[in-house]
């Protein structure tokens, strides 16, 4: 065994996955053929809204290799609905059937099922399916939807609202008393697609022994497996979910779909293994969408510049049934975080969860805390426009200062920031900008008609959601706790059984980082494995930036008491005191004698030998540990855009981008600036190019293939500076806090106010996402045209 | 998703495709890259009974700079036409625009002729081939015709190729000594389509544009000549204000095409002033 190359944490290691995935050894769910699979292809309903009248799949049954043909009403009783997981207390929960049986509510829901010999079997069969319906009107937007006269989607939720939740701290109205001025908003949070390299897919296959393994790309493998067993009706204990490498995730992959129950029903139906895998044009209208949100805004301000009060009205828009945390993400998730980094004592929020004729809307990257962020962002960026005022030193004036935290925002009794110097951000992402020389560069260019501007956003939410007890009052029906296995082999080999599951994060690196140190052996001699039931004990997964803070954390306690137990048998090897034995670098000494070390390898050989062990010490080293945390991580940042636009054709040249995150202790300075780097990058295609579009008037989707809808690529892409600055969190044993969110959470704000601060000269003060360059030269032209008026 | 069944031939002669073609012109199809016929395949927007796959024909291959023009071979990819060396030497123009198509997967499997024959309203050869002043040649079953470039391009996926002929080869007449090319483009965020693309083409005679030949793609339905700002500038000097005023009336007298990414009033507006942009670049 090599000498370990002690701390790990704060090394920026190269990825230990990645010689596996970039010499094509990649093992994704698309990749497994088993014998005998057969195949199911879905029929999607044409319509955003109509009554189905009649289904005939008597031409599908009798295609060639057909095995079944199934509608809605064939599974009626059989299998579902499909619940949330997330149910905001007070929220009306629309009925969801697996396959609809009398209606549908959008432009992709299931209306019928094939089972085939072959995908091109099924694929034939599908297009042979004769569905009667009658059309319906549509509403696809979510302010039309709460109209007196909107089209209803749902008899058990009157006025298309599931779900309305409030946020008071302090008393707004007095603060808008008190106000030189109240100053309003509206702001748009475009509708966007959670795009992954690797679409849904799903193998689900009846094993011999009883047992039926769903294999499919899972965020969430044992909540799969929980949610597959209660609406399917198996016993837990005879499911087996199996997740496989994944191709991105971004929330998309860890919510319940239809297809992900269909596929283990029909091959315990059928008693071989089915498999349906997702187009890209299918998964455009079947996979969650995010986002989709319009706030009204108010502020209450004092001319010099200080918020006395923030007043914010959520119409967040979730599609045509509650998916998995539908409910929680446009009211926990958003409106909590309203007031950003910003010492506002009065907030008022109201959020409306608003059913549409569109696809179901679920968590994305972010999920709330982008649209938070977005809120208070826009709204000081606002008020610095409205008087006139600095964008940075608005912000530097209504800060949480250092001294503040641990803060509650707004006088909260449920939220807490744990931690944070966000002066110490903005000093540190200036100096990185060059923002003095920036500024006057701006300044001189746009004499000679170049016309450049300076963003800034700045951000903080929690993430990690815990403990387990808090998650019941918001009605979110798992845990906040994480699992974590160390298993030592009688070599002194560690495999870590973790609960979280990267889906292109980088785990096996950052957990064996955390492990090693612990147990002071080689990184090299530590494995790690996730994502299938039957081999990690219990779990939660990966999303809400949990897995360093919550997975790792429990990780790193498991280490701990591997690390304890061996030292108690050291201590029997050596035949001294458990207390005069020392560990460090993968040795078990006894200081201030000339007793022989004892390597952590021999030690684990006696562990599982047995035979010189203390009393009262069991044999085997492997622990496991059920970690709750006490507390949320408190991540934070400053943002810095320097953006060139062109008015005569709109298009946007970032010039620069800088990025200064507080993510707490950096288990991996290279993993944590790619995790920075891809929420940038979604984050700026947010904000310059992705939405999703409807016809207001069918309900039809406009933007069904990449072909419509611009994911961001490498021409769209500055180079982005990353730099990070580390407030430990208190609130776990590493001092970590979540990183996965916080570019896509930044990034959006800091390019529109860029953009808009480039525009300035031409009098704009709005525009919403995305801004195109058809937008910009839009409002350029309408700018240009009301001046010479 | 995938596509509907099909029958796959494999020609190995234009004559041997032609054939094909003939028995059932409406139920056959060519493919060569297959980068627009295969994604329509699969949506089963088009279920032909017949494939027949064009990629072996020898005939159709190749890039030959002759002493007073060019050919190139309908099956040759964006890539080869980004790498030649000679037709880079003779026509700057084609490595500039093979450099804007999509990205190097898609240019390693599409080709001109496909690209030309299948006339995408927003494609970036049809600007071309139009600037150069290309002739376009047709096998058909009776023999082989020429037709110019400008006159090849119909509608949007139109042209004026029947349906048993094959497009065969793009010839382009070698330039004058000194002829200046520029190829433009706005890209599409999501397809890297043109929403406007120039092409231009000019040799400067004593500070006078002599020549002066510019397509434009991606504005209206199908490709076309600029000739309002080629013929307002033929004979004068290729100062700021001419070509301003050029690509005014150019942009002015083109009825623009509006979709949900771009209206008709921003691609007129494009218009103007890409090929503003290009023609001051050409002036350079």
């Amino acid at each position: 065994m090599n000498a370990p190359v002690l701390p790990y944490i704060g090394q920026p290691l190269k990825r230990r996955e990645d010689f596996r995935f970039l010499t094509g050894k990649g093992r994704y769910v698309d990749d497994i053929r088993l014998p005998g699979m057969l195949h199911m292809a879905i029929a999607r309903s044409p319509h955003a809204h109509a009554i189905i009248k009649n289904v005939d799949l008597s031409a599908a049954k009798a295609a060639p290799g057909v095995r079944l043909a199934l509608s809605g009403r064939d599974l009626e009783g059989r299998i579902g609905p499909i619940v949330p997981n997330w149910v905001i207390p007070g929220t009306k929960v629309p009925f969801r059937p697996v396959v609809a049986i009398d209606r549908v509510r959008f432009v992709g829901e299931c209306v019928a099922l094939v089972v085939a010999e072959t995908q091109a079997h099924a694929y034939d069969a599908v297009g042979l399916i004769d569905v009667d319906y009658e059309v319906l009107p549509v509403v696809v937007d979510e302010e039309a939807a709460i109209a007196a006269d909107a089209p209803q989607l749902h008899d058990s939720v009157p006025g298309n609202i599931t779900t309305i939740y409030k946020v008071r701290g302090g008393d707004y109205a007095v603060a808008a008393r008190e106000a030189d001025q109240v100053l309003k908003l509206r702001v748009v949070n475009n509708r966007l697609i959670p795009t992954c390299m690797e679409t849904r897919s799903v193998v689900a296959s009846p094993d011999p022994d009883g047992t039926l393994t769903v294999y499919m790309p899972s965020q969430v493998p044992h909540m799969h497996r929980r949610w597959i067993a209660e609406t399917v009706g198996i016993p837990e204990h005879l499911l087996r979910v199996v997740a496989p490498d994944i191709g991105g995730g971004f929330g998309a992959k860890m919510h319940l779909y239809p297809e992900e129950l269909l596929c283990p029903h029909l091959a315990r139906e059928l008693g071989a293994p089915v498999k349906w895998w997702e187009s890209r044009s299918e998964s455009h209208q079947s996979t969650s969408h995010g986002r989709a949100h319009t706030e009204n805004i108010e502020v209450a301000i004092k001319n010099d510049g200080t918020i006395l009060g923030l007043k914010v009205e959520t119409l967040g828009n979730v599609g045509a049934y509650l998916s998995n945390m539908a409910s929680g993400g446009p009211t926990v998730n958003t409106v909590n975080f309203g007031t950003g980094t910003y010492k506002i004592a009065n907030y008022e929020a109201t959020s409306r969860v608003v059913v549409t004729n569109t696809v179901p809307v679920d968590a994305y990257r972010g999920y709330g805390r982008p649209e938070g962020a977005y809120i208070a962002e826009r709204a000081i960026d606002a008020v610095a426009r409205h008087l006139n005022l600095d964008q940075i030193e608005i912000r530097r004036k209504n800060f949480i200062q250092r001294a503040d935290f641990p803060y509650r925002p707004y006088g909260s009794m449920g939220l807490m920031y744990d931690s944070g110097n966000y002066q110490g951000l903005l000093d540190k992402a200036l100096a990185a900008f060059n923002y003095e020389a920036r500024r006057n560069e701006r300044e001189a260019l746009r004499r000679d008609g170049i016309y450049r501007g300076i963003g800034v956003a700045a951000y903080t939410h929690v993430c990690g959601m815990a403990p387990s007890r808090r998650l019941a009052l918001i009605g979110f029906d798992r845990g906040g706790w994480e699992s974590a296995r160390v298993a030592i082999d009688s070599s002194g080999r560690a495999t870590v059984y973790s609960g979280s599951m990267s889906q292109g994060h980088g785990h096996v690196t950052s957990l064996s980082q955390i492990a090693a140190d612990v147990l002071q052996i080689p990184i090299e001699s530590i494995d790690v494995v996730q994502g299938d039931t039957r081999q990690v004990q219990a779990g939660h997964g990966t999303f809400n930036s949990r897995s360093m803070a919550v997975g790792g954390s429990s990780l790193h306690v498991c280490s701990q008491r591997i690390v304890a137990k061996a030292k108690k048998i050291a201590a029997g090897m050596l035949e001294v005191d458990e207390k005069d034995v020392a560990y460090a670098a993968g040795q078990f000494s006894v200081p201030g004698t000339d007793i022989a070390p004892l390597s952590f390898g021999k030690v684990a050989r006696m562990a599982y030998v047995g035979h010189k062990l203390p009393d009262g010490v069991a044999p085997g080293l492997d622990e496991t540990v059920f970690y709750d945390p006490t507390g949320m991580s408190a991540p934070s940042g400053v943002h810095l855009a320097y953006v060139e636009v062109d008015p005569e054709t709109g298009i946007v040249d970032i010039i620069d981008y800088v990025a200064v995150d507080d993510v707490g202790t950096l288990i991996n300075p290279l993993l944590a600036a790619g995790q920075i780097h891809g929420g940038v990058v979604q984050g700026i295609a947010q904000a310059l190019y992705e939405e999703v579009s409807y016809d207001p008037d069918s309900g039809q989707l406009l933007t069904g293939s990449l072909l419509d809808y611009a994911v961001p690529r490498a021409e769209h892409v500055p180079n982005i500076t990353s730099l990070f600055q580390e407030t430990p969190s208190p609130t776990n044993p590493i001092g970590v806090k979540g990183i996965g969110e916080s570019g896509s959470i930044a990034a959006p704000p800091c390019m529109v106010h860029a953009v808009l601060d480039a525009l300035s000269p031409f009098g704009i003060n709005h525009l919403d996402m995305p801004l195109t360059p058809p937008r910009i030269w839009a409002a350029v032209q309408s700018a240009r045209n009301g001046a010479s008026r | 998703m995938i596509p509907a069944a099909f029958d796959y031939i494999r020609a190995g002669s234009i004559a041997e495709a032609i054939d094909l073609l003939q028995r059932d012109p409406d139920g056959s199809k060519l493919v060569a890259g297959g980068h627009t016929l295969i994604p329509t395949l699969k949506l089963r927007l088009a279920s032909p009974a017949l494939l027949v796959d064009i990629r072996g024909i020898a005939e159709m291959k190749g890039i030959a700079v002759n002493e007073d023009s060019i050919r190139i071979g309908a099956l040759t990819t964006h890539a080869e036409l980004l790498a030649s060396e000679p037709l880079h030497k003779a026509l700057p123009i084609f490595r500039q625009a093979a450099n804007l198509i999509a990205d190097p997967q898609v240019r390693n499997r599409g080709t001109i002729g496909g690209s030309l024959a299948n006339a995408d309203s927003a494609a970036d050869w049809p600007a071309v081939v139009i600037a150069l002043k290309a002739e376009l040649e047709i096998a058909s079953a009776t023999g082989s015709r020429r037709v110019a470039a400008r006159d090849f391009f119909v509608d949007i996926f139109s042209t004026t190729l029947g349906p048993s002929e094959v497009l065969a080869a793009i010839h382009i007449p070698c330039p004058a000594a000194g002829t200046r090319f520029t190829y433009r483009k706005i890209r599409h965020p999501a397809s890297g389509y043109a929403v406007v693309g120039i092409a231009a083409a000019v040799r400067i005679n004593a500070g006078v544009a002599a020549n002066l030949s510019i397509g434009i793609t991606g504005a209206a339905s199908h490709a076309f000549p600029g000739d309002i700002a080629a013929e307002f500038l033929a004979g004068k000097p290729l100062s700021q204000g001419n070509i301003e005023e050029a690509a005014r009336l150019q942009s002015a007298a083109t009825e623009c095409l509006s979709d949900r990414y771009a209206s008709a009033e921003y691609r007129a507006s494009l218009l103007g002033t890409e090929t503003r942009r290009a023609l001051l670049a050409l002036a350079a």
